[in-house]
This record gives structure tokens, sequence and C-alpha cells, in this order.
């Protein structure tokens, strides 16, 4: 709340910086115009951009560094035997902290030192916004003044502006870089620390996946292995299935809505297929979970099948009907890509319809439609969703459908969902998982960006 | 076809045979032909159909759970307000009023309802079958006018979840008592109290202004909706300029070199990567790096800005691109610098675009569950959230927690969860259709 208010405050200050520039250039020159070298409005950025954002992000840099700062202060002022304890322990005691600094948690029960270091973490935290504030308000008037002094007739104001409007355009274009640098390096760390504890080709080849680490010696079931084949097994499976379903049911009706549909019929059921794609996946994994997956168990009891009501099965299905308007959309595209002459010659021979697309269209559009189904792949692996809500927690390595098998996504959200501690094997280890899912995904991606690249330049 | 290309060639002299053994073969395999045609058609109708299915079995099934949450079933309760319970002291201080012993209340009067129960046990069965939701009704009655104690008031209070499941249906009285979590006991009373006539069946309320609760017929969806509200306003705000940024950087500005190339690859490959991993991201840099609060919509709507960041600037990028040059032109033609070209024509002309291309990220951030779920929006929050430091969840998150929940209750909340999203999808999907039909111009 505070700081929306100095966020506020200086948004005045800025807009009053920006009139202020604009009455002064115009002041320079008597209220003639046309002896600016730029229009009048461009001074009054000038200054504004002086006032405002020099001010912003040094409350930007304030509220980013604010807890670490704060946690370093108040971790050197707690008493030797608690800055000795244990990381983990130490964090809990800073929670602790924090939480009667807030006024959430209750005083009773906490040592005198806690609720010494909370009360002074409390008033560090005033004292800092304080401080924080003033400067800013510092700077953002030095910007005004300084500007202000700056602006003379001849002044290139626009250009100036028009500078750093580029460089904002540009950094502004750079956030897609930090972002991929900023997965790649945090999970990259945080693996490599796991593959301290745990060797990679033990994760990477190992058959038995148990993550829950002892707490006891004597504990039964919590071995810590942590083998990713059958993680990797079961999403191959519940994504090969979700193919099975994808693959036909969306080219086909792709081919359909571009081949055969009267405008009428595609203009319904392209809608349809949108809204199948816009429905969040958290919908599909509820719906799995509720009527799909029982509809399996009850069908297969009929015929004497046991089908798990956490099958493979029904998580795949599910997903495939996620994935049918991404394929659907994807295929038609390439359709509509190949060129009406190869369509009419073929006609022209005397071929029929459905011949013509069998022997024609889908050949010539094949790297297209390959690229499009990698794709759809990739989504398939990476989903979460719909396999944690529907599929099963148990490492099985089994090739039977009707089984409960774990994905690689449904385990990175088990592993993390929870109270956690950060430096247990058990923790970094979803990261290493999501190493594993990311460079998978991005090299189905390449591969598919380059097929349907190269498939585009053929026709155009 | 391939028996065709074969019989077209001569086989014998070059009678004219030939021919008319083309056509005949010709006229044979037609049929087969044609069937072939038809089979095909079927199955891309067939594809067609199965997806129109499943979509017409989602919302059946999603609507035919979840519209009977929108109603509770309530009991009308004389309750008599006893000073000597409420407010013993006599002074009417807010504290006593708000820790008052409202619960034994609201037993006598629903016990009075039933004389015959006086086994302990029996009474235990009996006050199960009141939500503990009363007494806040009474609390919150009292405290907003003092004067009623010592009065008798009609209120009306909700039942418990599992009687109210009963009276929608979903709990039979034909399942052997073993196997339902009404009891026979219970149903009679039910029984009693509708012949009675104090019964009745009213708008759940509850459900649209309510926090989380333990008890489904405490709870509500709205602490979800502003969490969602908040974490899309950090979106928002964060992504929209740095999308619309980047691309007039990429589309008017940049040189075509190594740099800008990486930029383009960066884009399509982010668009494509899987959301949890953006979670994790969160997760290692938001949280751990920069010590920001768990929970918080404020780093919630980061981590979906950076998702969503790849969608926005693909649609603006189009849009950009549809702007024909010669508006460019022109506006350099009449001494406009790039900059000014941009932002007083090629910007606005290409706003609709821009703007649809936003509401689409923005409906995609608003049901992504699965990155929310690694930076701690998964927690059971009963309060609302003021602000985006608070802890929060969001809607698809709440229907995540719900649909985990065993209560059958829950099952119709999750529906009903699941519906209120749809239909805010629903509405920036069409204002989307709006946006895109009314303002787009084809140049």
């Amino acid at each position: 709340m505070q700081t929306f208010t100095l966020a506020c405050v200086l948004l005045v200050l800025t807009y009053f910086g920006f009139r202020m520039g604009r009455g002064r250039a115009l002041g320079l020159v008597g209220g003639k115009a046309t002896r600016l070298h730029s229009l009048p409005g461009y001074y009054g950025y000038y200054v504004a951009l002086w006032c405002g954002i020099p001010a912003f992000l040094m409350v930007a840099a304030w509220l980013t560094l604010e807890p670490t700062v704060l946690t370093m202060l108040t971790t050197s002022s707690l008493p030797a035997d608690v800055q000795s304890l244990s990381k983990n322990e130490l964090g809990l005691v800073l929670n602790d902290i924090r939480n009667l600094a807030s006024g959430s948690a209750a005083r009773a029960n906490v040592s005198p030192d806690i609720v010494a270091a909370a009360e002074r973490y409390a008033t560090m935290r005033h004292l800092g916004f304080a401080a924080m504030a003033v400067v800013a308000l510092a700077v953002a008037v030095a910007g005004l003044t300084f500007a202000r002094t700056r602006v003379t007739p001849d002044m290139r104001a626009r250009n100036r502006v028009e500078q750093t409007v580029r460089v904002i355009l540009i950094a502004s274009s750079t956030i897609a870089i930090l972002t991929t640098v900023g997965i790649v390096l945090s999970l990259l760390f945080e693996s490599l620390r796991f593959f301290e504890k745990i060797p990679a080709t033990d994760f990477l080849f190992g058959l038995e996946w148990s993550p829950q680490t002892a707490l006891r010696k004597d504990q039964v079931g919590s071995s810590g292995l942590f083998g990713a084949i059958p993680l990797f097994a079961g999403t191959l499976l519940i994504s090969f299935i979700a193919m099975c379903v994808a693959a036909p049911v969306g080219l086909l009706s792709a081919i359909y809505m571009s081949e055969y549909a009267h405008s009428r019929v595609r203009a319904v059921a392209k809608p349809m297929l949108e809204v199948l794609a816009g429905i969040p996946t958290v919908v599909y994994g509820f719906f799995a979970a509720l009527t799909v997956a029982p509809f399996f168990r009850d069908t297969g009891d009929l015929f004497g099948l046991s089908i798990s009501s956490e099958s493979a099965l029904a998580a795949g299905v599910v997903m495939g009907v996620m994935i049918i308007p991404f394929v659907s959309s994807l295929s038609d595209d390439v359709i509509n890509a190949v060129p009406q002459a190869m369509r009419e010659g073929s006609y022209g021979l005397g071929a029929t319809q459905s011949e013509t697309i069998r022997r024609v269209i889908l050949p010539a559009a094949l790297p297209g439609i390959v690229g499009g189904l990698l794709l759809a792949v990739s989504r398939a692996i990476g989903e979460t969703m719909i396999v944690v809500m529907a599929a099963g927690l148990a490492a099985n390595l089994t090739a039977n459908p009707f089984e409960a098998v774990t994905t690689v996504t449904v385990q990175i959200v088990t592993l993390l969902v929870g109270d956690q501690e950060f430096d247990s094997a058990k923790t970094l280890a979803a990261f290493a998982l999501g190493l594993v899912l990311f460079c998978v995904t991005l090299a189905l991606n390449v591969v598919a960006l380059t097929v349907v690249n190269k498939y585009r330049e053929q026709y155009e | 076809m391939s028996e065709v290309v074969q019989v077209g060639t001569p086989s014998a002299a070059g009678r004219p045979v030939a021919v008319r053994d083309t056509k005949a073969l010709v006229a044979k395999s037609l049929k087969r032909r044609y069937a072939a045609e038809r089979r095909f058609r079927l199955y891309g109708v067939a594809a067609i159909a199965f997806a129109g299915f499943c979509v017409a079995v989602l919302f059946v099934t999603i609507f035919s759970n979840g519209y009977t949450a929108f109603w509770q079933t309530n009991i009308r309760l004389d309750v008599t307000l006893y000073p000597q319970d409420i407010d013993p002291q006599g002074d009417r201080s807010p504290k006593a009023l708000s820790t008052a012993n409202y619960q034994k209340l609201i037993k006598q009067a629903f016990g009075d309802l039933f004389p015959d129960v006086q086994n302990r046990r029996e009474k235990r069965k009996l006050f199960d079958m009141i939500s503990p939701g009363a007494t806040f009704v009474i609390r919150d009655m009292v405290l907003k006018d003092p004067g009623l104690i010592g009065k008798r008031v009609q209120i009306s209070v909700p039942l418990s979840d599992d009687i109210d499941q009963f009276a929608k249906g979903f709990i039979k009285a034909e399942t052997p008592e073993s196997e339902r979590r009404v009891k026979d006991a219970q149903i009679d009373w039910f029984q009693r109290l509708k012949d009675r006539d104090l019964v009745v069946t009213e708008f759940n309320s509850t459900f649209f202004t309510a926090g989380d609760s333990r008890e489904p017929e405490l709870a509500g969806i709205l602490g979800a909706i502003m969490g969602s509200v908040f974490t899309m306003i950090v979106t928002l705000a964060i992504s929209f300029p740095l999308a619309v940024g980047a691309s007039i950087y990429l589309e008017e500005f940049a040189p075509k070199n190594k740099w800008t190339q990486l930029i383009e690859v960066n884009i399509n490959n982010l668009a494509a990567v899987p959301s949890i991993v953006f979670g994790l991201l969160g997760l290692a840099v938001f949280l751990n790096f920069f010590n920001l609060p768990r929970s918080a919509p404020l780093v919630g709507g980061m981590v979906l800005a950076l998702m969503t960041l790849p969608t926005i600037i693909i649609a603006a990028r189009a849009a950009l691109k549809a702007v024909p040059p010669s508006i460019r032109e022109a506006a350099l033609g009449m001494g406009a610098s790039p900059v000014q070209v941009v932002f007083h024509h090629v910007l606005p002309l290409s706003m609709p675009g821009i703007l649809t291309g936003t509401i689409i990220g923005m409906a995609q951030a608003l049901g992504e569950t699965a990155p929310l779920l690694m930076i701690g929006m998964v927690a059971f929050i009963v309060d609302i959230p003021g602000s985006p430091v608070d802890p929060a969840t969001v809607m698809p998150v709440q229907i995540y927690l719900w649909s985990d929940s065993p209560e059958r209750a829950f099952v119709e909340r999750t529906s009903a969860a699941i519906m209120v999203l749809l239909c805010f999808l629903i509405v920036m999907n069409a204002l989307a259709v709006v946006l895109r039909k009314k303002f787009e111009r084809r140049w």
C-alpha cells in the first residue's frame, strides 16, 4: 500500500515535470513554438523522463533487494547460538521473525531474542522504506531541476526523447532472452546440486523411483531412489495414448474442414474446436478424474478387465482430446498452404477428391504435418494438470495402459508442493526433472520448427 | 488408380478394343472408388463428430454436476438470544459479544425441535446436521444490532453438507446405512423438519461472498476470484508494455542481424516451453533468489507475465505487420520521425489486433494452474486477499484444491467453480471476437 502511494506521488511528480518542461520551453520563446527545435511536448517529455526513470529504477531496485538485505541484517544481529543453526532451522527462525514483525503470529511462547529481532526487523523495514522513499523523491526532484536547467530553445529534445524510447524498446525485447537465460541457469544450477548428491547416471538410467528420503534409518519404503526411467516411460506411454487420439481425429477433422466442409459447417466446427482449445487444463483434469476414469474402470469390469481408476488410458485419452484442436489448426494451415494447382492437376487426371487428398495433398504436406505432430508431442509431454489429477503417483515401469503410471510433470508437482526444505535431494530432483523436460521439449520444438519452416519455403 | 495407368498402354496391335477396355475397367472400379470416397468423407465427419461429442460431454458433465451448488438447503430456526449466554456481564462490549458461546444457543434452539432426543450420542448426530457456520450467522446479527439480545429471532442457517447432499438426492436413502454419510436417524429427523416446513432451499450466496473453507457449505469462490484479479492485473501491467515494446522494436526498428535473430528464436521457443518450467523459474529466481513473498499474486502475476509474453508478442507483431507500408511512407513523407511514425500512426492502427492478442493471452493465463502450484499459490487460504502481496490462490488452483477433497459437496462446488471460470473465459474470448470483428481493418 505504501509502495502504491509512493508510486502515485512519483507519477504526479513526473506529470508535473512534463507540464514544467513544456511551460519552460514555451516561456523561453515567449509562446512562439515555431522558434523551438522540437514540439513543446518533447521538452515536457524530456523533463518527465529525467524525473521519473531514475526514481522508479531506485524504487524497483530497493523492492527487489529489500528482503535479501533485511534477512542478512537480521541474521547478523541474532545471538550466536541461533546463527550457528543449520540453514534450514535458521530459515524457520527467520520465518518466525517475519511473521511476528508483520503481526500475523502470536507473541506467546516465543523467546525474547526472537521478539527483539522481530521488532528490529519491523523498525528496519520501516526505516528502510522511509529512507528509500526520501531518496527516491530527492532523486526525482533533482532530475527535475537538472533537466529544467537544460531546457533551451535550441536543445534537440525530440532526438533525446526518441533515443530514450529506443533504448526502452530494445530493453523490453531482451526480456525474452533474459527469461530463457533465467530458465536455463536456474534449472542447471539446481540440477548440478542434485547431481552432486545423486550421480547423473543413476538418475537417467535407474529403474527405481521412490524419492522419499528416510527420516529414521529403519523406516520402511524410504530408500530415496532417484531412477527416472519409470517416469520417462510413463510420460511416453501417456503421450503415446494422447497422440493416438489426437493425431487421427485432429488430422481428419482438418482435412474435412479444409477440403470438404461447406462454409456453414466450417463456421460451426471451427469455433467448436477453438472452444476445446480454450478450456483450461485443470477442467480437463477434473473431467478425466471424475467422469472418464470411472467410465473406463466400469467398462473394464464389464469385460472382466481390471482397469485402474488412475489408468494411463483415461489420462491419455483426455489429454488427446485436449490436443485435438492443436493438431487440427496446425494441419489446417499446412494443408491450406498446398498450392491449388496440385489439386487441380490431380482432378484433371480424373482422381476423386479422397484420392487427391491421400496421394497428392498429404504427401506434399507431410513435412508440415510431421512438424505439427512433433509440436503436439512436446505439448503432451509438458502437460501437467491432467496427469496430476488423473494419473497415478506410484512409479510403475509398465507398458500396460490399464495400469496407473506416473509422469515427469506429476513428480515435479508432488515433489515441490507443500512444505519443503530446499536442500534435500528430493526437492532438487524436481529441478533435474524440469531440466530433462525443458531439454526434450526444446529439442522437439527446434526440430519441428525447422521442418515446418523448410516446408513453408518450398511453396513460397 | 494404378490399374488405370496400366490399361492405358496399348496392349494388342492398337485395336480400338483397348479404349473400350479402359472404359469398362474404369466403370468397374468406379463403384469401389466412390465407396472409398464416401468412406473417407465419413472418417472426416466422424472426427468432427467425436470432437463435438467431447465438447458436449464435457459441458454436460460440468453443468449437471455443478448447477446444484448454486442452491443451499437451509433451515429456519427460531433462536432466543438469552442475555445470560451472550453477555453475562451486561456491558455489551464488542469483545464479549464476539466471543460469546453462540453455538449453545443454536443447539438449544435446534434441540428444542426434537425433545425426544436425549441420548448423548444421538444428540451429537443431531447437531451434526447443522453447519458450524450457523453460529457465525447469529454472531454477525448480534454484532450488527446488539439490541436484539433478549429477543427471539428467526434465522435461516445452512444445514451441513451431507444433509444438503441428501436433500439434493445425491446421497440416496436406499444405500445401506454403513455406506452413506447420512445416518437413518438423521434422515428421519430431516423428514420431520421437512414436514414441519422448516427446510428451505435458498440461493447459495455464500458461494460468491466467502473465501475457502473446510466445510463445503461455507466455502466460497470470492477469495479465488480476487486472487485471480490481482494476479491478472500484475500480469497485464508487466506483459502488455513489454510485449508491445518488444514487438515494435523487432518489427519496426531492429536491424536484421544475429542478435535480433537470436531474440526471435528465443520468443518462438519460449512459446512452446511447458508452463510448469516457468513455475520452476519463478520458484528458483523470484522466491529463492529475490526472497519475494510466497503464495502472493505479485509473484504469480510475474511468472504468468513471462509465460504470456511470447503469445502477445507474436500477436502484436502480426498486427504491426498488417499495417500497410504506405501509411509509414506517407507519414515519413510528411516529415515525421521514425518514432513518431510508429507511435502516431502504426501503433494506433494496429491496436485492435494487439488488444485481441492480449486478451487471448490473458485468458490463457487466467486458466493456467501448473506454474502457480510451484510458487505456493496452492495453500489453503480463508481470507479474501486485499492486495497483490497477500497470500492468495486463484480460480484454477481453487478448482484443483476442491477437486482433491473427498466430500461429495465439493464435487458440485468444483463444477460450479469451473462454470464461473468458464464464464470469465467466455466473456474474455467474446470480447476478443467483438474487438476483432468491429475494429480490425483489412487493408
